[in-house]
């Protein structure tokens, strides 16, 4: 018999263990976007407060901005909130609101509590909407670029570390 | 005071695991008999310490201990007792302990029993079954600790997850790891093998009672897995191909071809570098499941709490044991000398094949179950791999499996006459055929499938029946020979009968199951009816009932076959008080050839419920041939020979290895 | 360690599990045909936040919607295909439960077939390995008569034991 063969379980262990190895450096659970580099889904929502504009296809081009989906009765939404209002308060980029299987009341007292940091809102609440961006939970946040395409997307709550690391250079970038 | 004791133990555990580690190892390379002679001792007291450990934490459990952060989180003052006690390995850090308890008792009967061991490779193999001790002992103490405590103690815990407080599920982890880390047994005398430099019959002998054991433990315990899955999950379903379910699924495979290869290491002295190989590849299969069980990598129903520090220890334990190992038999492997020659259609022949299928099977789950983690390690993309793909590739390798196996215990050993033995199997196709229409005409209609699985099993069952009539002399000596020869069976052919029989029924049961089954969905107010099949049920009431510690809508059915009661089912629909969770309690009603399965589901609150009615034709015989193949295995084990090992070993002590006897 | 235990780390509230049999009277089209294709379709898609289920199984609000939709578009005559496209379109390939056919899944789909007709090769040649073996060795030719001497004081010198093996 061939040595060969004898060392090929061997070799064979060596590349799934490496294999095994970068698994664990990745997340199993989070689905990347299917939607990368793509144009903004069609859709047109309808306004969720009556002093701020709905959100359609045509509101997304223009400018780069983020669409946060959120939800009232999600409680990670609540985690990443304080960011969001920071972000609308120093000016860093206009947040777009997806209000996403809520109630109108609930998500309107929501915002009263917390406070709003969405230029414009719609309410998704049959998450229509929600599937044509391939949401598939809350929260999430998109960054959009002055075409209207994604270009990138965070699953779960905002955190800062990702907001200085990934969020705020591809901004950046996406402005120049 | 009792958790600090348990925690001592491990660790005392961990010191003497470390002793029987070096020792006896070091003992056997110099030829040293005193300190060979410390292995045994060693592992009787690891498994004292383990034992104690194991005690002492199911003791914090059953006194409702809320100072130890385990019993925090999975217990709760409500929970029925039973489920204090089964909390104690329902959770990592637990079953973490049983695991190590049950590595430390086989190596206690090793030690115990394996008295007409030679010495030298006694000492072997209770080092290396050390080994492992030693690694997962740090693996508990270092990021796994069951006996950490807490401190407030809090008033209450968060109670066992709901899904788990059924007494199927009680003994499903036990009977698991009997069998996973059962097959520890065969790795330690495999790699003792390897360093030794020889492995003969005598070694096959004396690793076959442990990979027996294991197997039908194994068997068991997945069985028993599947069969909780069915009534428990609400939709009848009872194999998902989920990863942590393929994580026990190949070492079941590779371990059955395991068994299988020993046979013809024993009695032909031949296929002995593959057969050492099957024995690493089947617990490495077992590490690699707890790996992939424990650290995250991939998506399941059953994976426990994550943690990458725990992740990387297990990889760490994975690439030493299963890296060394198969280092090892690169370098060793090949200094094992080939035995016996046999032509292709021989029992060997059919024995190799059997073994070719099982680890193309094993090596198919094994792809399937690791390649959406492959694909996104090399960054192209995140893909699913679920049941489809593995009914799709699974399946075929089956076929020839079962026809095979039907054929190939009526060769001879050496040189098989397969014309001969096709011809002996006359009554074989006989009953395969009548099988076939049979399930044709009480199928018509339905997937065709399911008539091809039933023709398979129909023939492996009708070849064991004729092998096994063979034996017993049926159609060549009178009555009362026949039964006489029958109890005169070495008890190793009797277990092969039984479980290849359970195997063709179990086959059957899956096809049936699988593709046969009917449904119905239906809004139901009290006082109507819903006709499945030929059976009418009629909901009487939905109750709210209260239990320990849930409250649940309880639906009382009058089932009716021809206008006749037949039963009354009561399926549940419960939520848990403490954690919120809601389950389903489904209500079956069992015959022999099907499975009347109802379930409950919420109510529209206007007086009307949705009922889901299933008739599951077989179901039954997916357990019971389950249950043959345990039984099988277990006859198996206690064939005197096994018992007995290499009589010449006492006889030949004073030469320096016992010569190997053949077997029968 | 197959305990099945729902992961404790949520992070997204809407995973239950351990549900009852998910699709709902009030889901089903009234067309047999067409709901049969549907619950063959749902089936096959991935409940994204369950942790391996299909949304024929879950009782997840995403798994509803998905049903639900699903059907909407078999009603107004998508084919089961084009059913597929739309949702991989939005959630990626790995929404399918069957994966798809395409260059990064051909060491999936074709592995198997791959091992076993490497495994039959290998036990070919085996198989022609012990055939030679068999022939070489059975020749008393290949002994020389130095050999062939020491192999008859070997015979009458040492006993083996009462079954004529060699010690």
């Amino acid at each position: 018999m061939p040595r060969i063969l004898f060392i090929a379980p061997l070799l064979l262990f060596a590349i799934v263990a490496a294999y095994l190895a970068i698994g664990l450096t990745k997340n199993a659970r989070i689905l990347p976007s299917a939607l990368l580099d793509q144009p903004v889904p069609s859709f047109d929502l309808p306004p969720l407060k009556n002093d701020k504009p709905g959100l359609a296809t045509a509101d997304l081009q223009g400018d780069v901005m983020l669409v946060n989906v959120f939800a009232s009765w999600c409680v990670p939404c609540r985690a990443e909130h304080p960011l969001l209002m920071q972000m609308t308060h120093d000016k860093t980029v206009p947040i777009i609101g997806l209000n996403w299987k809520d109630k109108k009341a609930d998500a309107r007292a929501w915002l009263a509590e917390l406070g709003d940091p969405y230029t414009r809102i719609g309410h998704d609440p049959s998450g229509r909407a929600g599937i044509e961006w391939g949401v598939y939970g809350v929260p999430e946040t998109y960054v959009i670029d002055r075409g209207g395409r994604i270009r990138y997307k965070h699953v779960g709550p905002m955190f800062r570390e990702v907001l200085t690391e990934t969020v705020l250079p591809l901004i950046k970038e996406l402005r120049k | 005071m009792i958790a600090e004791i348990g925690h001592f133990s491990l660790i005392l555990a961990l010191a003497i695991a470390l002793v029987q580690a070096v020792l006896p190892m070091a003992g056997a390379a110099r030829g040293n008999a005193a300190w060979m002679a410390t292995a045994a001792p060693a592992a009787l007291m690891q498994l004292a310490c383990i034992a104690t450990a194991f005690g002492c934490l199911m003791y914090s459990f059953v006194i409702s201990d809320f100072t130890v952060a385990n019993v925090v989180q999975n217990s709760n003052s409500l929970q029925p007792m039973i489920y204090k006690v089964s909390a104690t390995w329902g959770n990592h850090e637990g079953s973490m302990v049983l695991w190590v308890l049950i590595l430390a008792v086989f190596g206690a009967m090793v030690a115990a029993f394996g008295r007409n061991l030679p010495p030298s490779l006694k000492a072997r193999v209770l080092s290396v079954q050390s080994m492992v001790g030693v690694g997962f002992l740090l693996f508990i103490l270092l990021t796994s600790n069951p006996f950490e405590r807490v401190f407030p103690a809090p008033l209450d815990g968060r109670d066992l997850n709901p899904l788990l407080q059924d007494p199927g599920l009680a003994f499903h982890p036990p009977m698991l790891y009997i069998g996973y880390v059962g097959f520890s047994m065969a790795f330690s005398f495999a790699i003792a093998a390897l360093i030794e430099g020889k492995v003969d019959a005598a070694w096959a002998r004396w690793v076959r009672p442990w990979t027996l054991v294991a197997w039908s433990f194994l068997t068991a315990g997945i069985g028993l897995g599947a069969w909780w899955a069915y009534y428990e999950l609400g939709w009848g379903g009872w194999w998902y191909w989920d990863p942590v379910e393929n994580a026990s699924f190949m070492p079941w495979l590779v371990g059955t071809a395991l068994l299988h290869s020993s046979i013809i290491v024993e009695k032909r002295d031949a296929l002995k570098t593959w057969t050492v190989l099957l024995a690493i590849l089947t617990f490495s299969l077992s590490l690699i499941g707890t790996f992939l069980v424990r650290s995250g990598v991939l998506t399941s129903v059953h994976a426990f709490a994550t943690d990458p520090e725990r992740g990387v220890f297990i990889l760490l334990l994975l690439v030493i044991a299963i890296g060394g190992s198969l280092a090892l038999y690169a370098w060793r492997a090949p200094r094992l000398k080939g035995g016996g020659l046999f032509a292709p259609i021989s029992r060997e022949g059919a024995l190799v094949l059997n073994n070719l299928l099982l680890t193309t099977a094993a090596a198919t789950v094994f792809i399937g179950t690791l390649y959406p983690l492959f694909l996104e390690a090399i960054g192209g993309g995140k893909v699913s791999v679920g049941p489809p793909f593995f009914n799709a590739t699974f399946v075929p390798l089956m076929i020839p499996l079962i026809l095979a196996l039907g054929v190939g215990p009526m060769l001879g050993w050496k040189r098989g006459d397969l014309i001969g033995a096709v011809a002996r199997l006359k009554f074989a196709f006989a009953f395969t055929l009548s099988v076939a229409v049979v399930a044709a005409y009480i199928s018509w209609g339905r997937s065709i499938f399911g008539v091809l699985g039933l023709t398979l099993a129909g023939w492996l069952a009708g070849c064991v029946l004729v092998e096994f009539g063979a034996r017993i002399g049926l159609t060549r000596v009178g009555g009362g020979d026949v039964l006489r020869r029958m109890a005169g069976l070495p008890r190793a052919a009797m277990g092969m009968t039984i479980a290849h029989l359970g195997f063709a029924i179990t086959v059957a049961g899956a096809s049936g199951a699988s593709l046969w089954q009917d449904e119905v969905i239906q809004f139901l107010r009290p006082g109507e009816t819903l006709s499945i099949v030929e059976y009418d049920f009629t909901l009487r009431s939905v109750d709210t009932v209260q239990g320990p510690n849930y409250t649940a809508q309880r639906g009382i059915f009058t089932v009716r076959h021809d206008g006749a009661v037949v039963t009354t089912l009561a399926p549940e629909r419960r939520r848990y008080v403490v954690t919120g969770t809601e389950t389903t309690e489904a209500a079956l009603y069992t015959q022999w050839y099907a499975d009347l399965y109802a379930v409950i589901g919420k109510g529209d609150d206007k007086g009307a419920w949705t009922v889901h009615l299933f008739f599951k034709p077989l179901v039954p015989w997916i357990w019971g041939g389950t249950l043959l193949m345990v039984f099988g295995g277990f006859v198996s084990l206690s064939d005197r020979r096994l018992r007995i090992g290499a009589p010449t070993a006492r006889r030949t002590a004073a030469h320096a290895d016992p010569a190997a006897q053949p077997a029968e | 360690m197959i305990v099945r235990l729902a992961a404790l780390l949520i992070l997204f509230v809407l995973i239950r599990t351990g549900e009852s049999h998910a699709v709902q009277p009030d889901e089903r089209l009234a067309d047999p045909m067409l709901e049969a294709r549907a619950r063959d379709i749902s089936k096959g898609v991935r409940c994204l936040v369950c942790q391996n289920q299909s949304i024929d199984d879950s009782n997840a609000d995403l798994a509803k919607d998905l049903r639900i939709l699903l059907r909407e578009r078999l009603t107004a005559g998508d084919s089961d295909q084009k059913i597929r496209d739309f949702l991989v379109a939005r959630y990626g390939d790995f929404v399918l439960l069957k994966p798809p056919m395409k260059a990064s899944t051909y060491a999936l789909w074709f592995g198997p077939l791959v091992i076993l007709v490497l495994a039959i090769i290998g036990l070919i040649v085996f198989f022609r390995r012990r055939a030679a073996l068999d022939t070489t060795s059975s020749g008393a030719a290949s002994l020389n008569t130095e050999e062939r001497a020491r192999l008859a004081t070997l015979l009458d010198g040492k006993a083996g034991d009462d079954k004529g093996n060699p010690a």
